[in-house]
C-alpha cells in the first residue's frame, strides 16, 4: 500500500541544492541556518521532532540514496548508547563554538580569511572558487566557509553510516536530532509519560 | 485466543526519528512527545516494514497470544 506523497517528501530536493550552491557560492551556506533554528523552535515550542520525523531532507536524501547504497546492516550497539550520542553532541558543538570563534577573530581583525573547508574537522580543501561576491564582509564569508565545512562534514559522515549500516543511521547520532530529543526530554519531565 | 505479531519498540534506544512513522502502512506508530515511538497495537498488522526501516534497529517483531476480535485490515 503506496502512502500520498506531501509536499514535504520533496525537500531531499532542498538539501542536493544547498550542497550543490556551496560549491558556486559560498555565502549560501548561510541558508543552512534554517535547519538549526526550525527544529530548535519546533522542540522548545511544540515539544516534538516533527522536524526529524517529517521535513529533514538530509534524512530524506539518506533515505532515498540508500535504497541502493546502503548494505542494511544493523548499527552497532556503541553508536545508539547516550554516552555516544551525547558525547558526539558536545563534540560537535564544541567544534561549531571554534567555528564561531574563528569567525569572530576574523571580525576583529586578528586573522585574515581562510578560504577553506574543512572536511571531518582536520582536511582544509581549497575553496576560493565559491568565494566570488565583492564588497562582503570578511566575518560574514568566513562564517559562511565554517557553517559550510559543518554541512559538508555531516553530509560525509552520513553517506558513510548510510553505506556501512542503515540508510538513516546518520539519524542514530546526529546532533540535531539528540538536542532537540535531549529538549522534549525536558519539556515533558514532568508530565506523565 | 489467537496469535499476534506486531512491533515492540525498546524504547531506551529509539532516537524518534521516524523512520518507523513514514513507513507504517496503518500509521499505528505515532511520536507524540519527541523522546520514542509508541505502537498502536490495535492498528498494527505485524508486517515489520517499521523493523526494517528502523536505523537504530530497536524494532522487533514479537508474537503474542492475544484475544482479539479479527478485522479484513491486512494488506
Amino acid at each position: 500500500m503506496k502512502k500520498k506523497k506531501h509536499w514535504y517528501d520533496y525537500l531531499w530536493i532542498v538539501s542536493v541544492i544547498y550542497l550543490t550552491l556551496g560549491f558556486f557560492n559560498i555565502l549560501f551556506a548561510w541558508l543552512g541556518l534554517i535547519c538549526f533554528f526550525i527544529p530548535l523552535c519546533i522542540s522548545v515550542l511544540k515539544g516534538n521532532k516533527l522536524y526529524c520525523n517529517r521535513y529533514c531532507g538530509r534524512g530524506q536524501l539518506f533515505e532515498l540514496l540508500g535504497k541502493k547504497f546502503s548494505r542494511k546492516k544493523d548499527i552497532p550497539h556503541f553508536l545508539k548508547t547516550n554516552w555516544f550520542r551525547y558525547g558526539f553532541f558536545t563534540f560537535f558543538m564544541m567544534m561549531f563554538l571554534n567555528m564561531l570563534f574563528t569567525t569572530y577573530i576574523v571580525f576583529a581583525g586578528t586573522k585574515s580569511l581562510d578560504e577553506v573547508v574543512t572536511l571531518l574537522w582536520s582536511l582544509k580543501l581549497p575553496w576560493h572558487f565559491a568565494n566570488r561576491v565583492a564588497g562582503v564582509k570578511p566575518w560574514a564569508i568566513q562564517f559562511a566557509f565554517g557553517f559550510y565545512s559543518v554541512m559538508l562534514t555531516s553530509t560525509v559522515l552520513g553517506l558513510v553510516t548510510m553505506v556501512l549500516f542503515k540508510p538513516r543511521s546518520w539519524c542514530v547520532y546526529c546532533p540535531m536530532g539528540t538536542m532537540t530529543q535531549g529538549i522534549c526530554k525536558l519539556k515533558h519531565k514532568n508530565k506523565a509519560m | 485466543m489467537e496469535k499476534r505479531r506486531f512491533a515492540n519498540i525498546n524504547q531506551k534506544y529509539c532516537v524518534a526519528c521516524g523512520s518507523c512513522m513514514k513507513v507504517c502502512p496503518k500509521s499505528a506508530i505515532k511520536i507524540p512527545k519527541g523522546i520514542f515511538a509508541n505502537v498502536d497495537k490495535t492498528l498494527c498488522i505485524g508486517c515489520g516494514l517499521c523493523a526494517k526501516a528502523c536505523p537504530a534497529s530497536v524494532i522487533t517483531m514479537q508474537w503474542k497470544e492475544e484475544e482479539y476480535e479479527k478485522k479484513e485490515t491486512l494488506v
